[in-house]
């Protein structure tokens, strides 16, 4: 693209520089503000750890189950032609719009003891969901799934269902025409999704501290410990912030060379 | 219908009867083949893909049945008894217009991925492809990816994914329409090659007259769902039915052998001496002694009462075996040194007296001569 400027782009450029520093301001004054000198202290501090370490066990977890469940769920919506698709498609994108807390709502209304199956559950099994790091995993999946699904449909749905048509021929069924056809070949989608869906968890806020807290070491997630923490060790939480303002540019750099344009 | 009435000496491989009824279109064929290659021709819209499509499990028939004599299952479709064999449980072949090959696995895993969903062991499957690679001339190629294929390779190796699992049914669906013209004859080569070596039946549908003359053994014509003539390709040349038939047929196709020139001349076979077509084709592809087809369009024939003098370099001797007329046109079958259908208005027939018996003499300009590899 050429970056010559003439001066018939200017009423254009004005608003567009503008827009540009509303993102990039905040994140640069995030560097700003890190005391470099001190930052392996400040990392150090439980608070870091402890949270990072969750954070990346409930997030793991989470992608587990993404993997396993929402591929097949991506697959049935790709190829299903029945008229009820459409409306399941929609209900999975539900969450992508959701206000987060409001899936934090919705999901003690389930698991809570007064939920509709958290009462059953802790009848039959003695087991409570809410404000345990169980919790925080069906929270991070809840916001995240739709992420994945949505992503992965969409590559799905743009393979050539001859790939599907010619794999039967040759006496594939169902499933190994999935898993040795269509899942190779939407290995760059996959990717994709799973990016999006894992950055979703590892910042999931609103859902998590609704419905699991924010008790450090079993739900205090990255983001509930930076929260926690900017009240009496700012910089604690400035480093914590630093590590996930790295990890998120790594995805998308990692991203931008292997699977996108 | 008039496919099951037609005689023929072969026991039926294919026994099918096909009911498929989509908006405003729909198809009733019934299809009785021996072993061998069936061609199925006719406009677009006509029903082939339609046919194809029912017959490998992929679409649903309102009604019909589908019985492959040789096939594991024999019984693949019976509506009124609830028989209906999945794609996958069926012993068929598929080949389409593009090569469709799975760009995320090598060509030997490509072949082997029919093997291996049967159930056939890693090292048999993949010996098993390596095999079909190397009948199609692609054997020192089987660790490539698709990706980098020639668009003539990739339709071989889709030819050899095909019958890597010895399907009872092969089904091609335009097998060479995506190719480029110089492709197309070399693929096509290989292709009657491989189908004279395979044991089952083959529906090969084509819009290409070169197709059907130069592999198939008996011609169906399909237009609106019906068939509007089954028969043998000499029995479609002599008669065709509609005029896509004989759009379709009509070309005069001469087998036989290259003496490279210049100028290129097929020694054509079976027939004495004089029986060359002399061409103005380049050398080029064409080597001394190696078989190809010659066609010519019968518009392309000229019939004289006198010997021709002047430039044509093919004039025969001939003899009027039968005209058929059609509207203003007339179609005049001749035999000679070179077997030919003339076509000549019907004003020519009336100058020269054409009926059959007739004697004369048939011209064709060396420039009217079209040469490919056989």
């Amino acid at each position: 693209m050429s970056t010559r400027v003439r001066g018939g782009r200017l009423p254009l450029l004005a608003p567009a520089g503008l827009a540009l520093t509303l993102v990039a301001l905040p994140m640069l004054a995030l560097l700003l503000r890190v005391e470099w000198a001190e930052l392996p202290t400040h990392l150090s501090r439980p608070v870091v750890g402890q949270s990072l370490r969750l954070s990346a066990v409930t997030t793991s977890a989470t992608m587990v189950v993404v993997w396993l469940l929402g591929t097949p769920l991506a697959w049935v919506l790709a190829r299903a032609d029945h008229r009820l698709t459409t409306w399941v498609r929609a209900l999975v994108t539900v969450p992508l719009v959701l206000p987060p807390v409001v899936g934090g709502v919705a999901l003690l209304m389930t698991y809570g003891r007064r939920g509709v199956v958290g009462g059953w559950l802790e009848q039959v099994t003695g087991l409570t969901v809410p404000f345990t790091t169980v919790a925080v995993v069906l929270a991070e999946i809840f916001v995240a799934l739709p992420f994945y699904v949505i992503t992965v449909e969409g590559a799905m749905r743009g393979l050539d269902r001859r790939y599907d048509q010619l794999a039967a021929t040759l006496g594939a069924g169902p499933l190994r025409t999935f898993t040795r056809v269509a899942l190779p070949m939407v290995l760059p989608g996959v990717a994709a999704g799973s990016a999006l869906a894992w950055a979703r968890a590892l910042g999931e806020f609103g859902a998590t501290i609704t419905f699991a807290g924010s008790f450090p070491g079993r739900t205090q997630t990255a983001p509930l410990g930076v929260y926690a923490a900017l009240e009496q060790d700012p910089q604690a939480a400035i480093a914590l912030s630093l590590v996930m303002l790295l990890v998120a540019v790594v995805v998308l750099g990692a991203l931008r060379s292997r699977w996108l344009p | 219908m008039n496919a099951a009435a037609a005689p023929s000496p072969d026991p039926v491989a294919l026994d099918a009867h096909l009911v498929v009824e989509t908006g405003d279109f729909s198809l009733d064929l019934e299809l009785g083949c021996a072993v061998g290659v069936t061609a199925l021709l006719g406009p677009n819209g006509s029903g082939k893909t339609t046919a194809l499509t029912a017959l490998a499990g992929l679409r649903r028939p309102r009604a019909g049945h589908v019985r492959v004599a040789d096939a594991p299952e024999p019984e693949w479709l019976d509506l009124d008894r609830g028989v209906d064999l999945p794609a996958d449980r069926r012993s068929v072949g598929l080949v389409l217009a593009e090569p469709l090959l799975f760009p995320h696995l090598d060509l030997v895993e490509n072949v082997a991925f029919g093997p291996r969903s049967r159930g056939m062991p890693r090292r048999a499957a993949r010996a098993r492809a390596s095999l079909e690679l190397e009948r199609v001339g692609l054997g020192d190629l089987a660790r490539r990816r698709p990706g980098g294929l020639s668009s003539g390779q990739a339709q071989r190796a889709a030819l050899a994914r095909a019958l890597a699992t010895d399907p009872a049914l092969l089904l091609l669906d335009e097998p060479l329409s995506a190719l480029d013209p110089q492709t197309r004859s070399a693929t096509r080569a290989d292709l009657a090659r491989r189908l004279r070596e395979f044991a089952g039946v083959t529906l090969l549908v084509t819009h290409d007259p070169v197709d059907a003359l130069t592999m198939a053994d008996r011609l169906v014509f399909l237009d609106g769902g019906r068939v509007t003539q089954d028969g043998t390709p000499a029995d479609v040349v002599a008669h065709p039915r509609t005029a896509y038939a004989a759009q379709v047929v009509g070309l005069n196709l001469l087998a036989g052998t290259v003496r490279s020139g210049p100028p290129v001349v097929v020694a054509v076979d079976g027939a004495g001496a004089g029986a060359e077509v002399v061409t103005a084709e380049e050398p080029g592809g064409l080597a001394d002694g190696s078989r190809a087809l010659a066609t010519v369009d019968p518009a392309a024939v000229s019939v004289h009462r006198e010997r021709p003098a002047g430039s044509p370099r093919n004039v025969w001797p001939v003899v009027v075996t039968e005209v058929t007329m059609a509207g203003q046109r007339a179609r005049v079958g001749l035999d000679g040194p070179v077997p030919l259908v003339a076509e000549i208005t019907a004003g020519a027939v009336a100058e020269l007296g054409v009926v059959a018996g007739t004697r004369l003499w048939a011209s064709v300009k060396a420039t009217e001569v079209r040469v490919q590899p056989g």
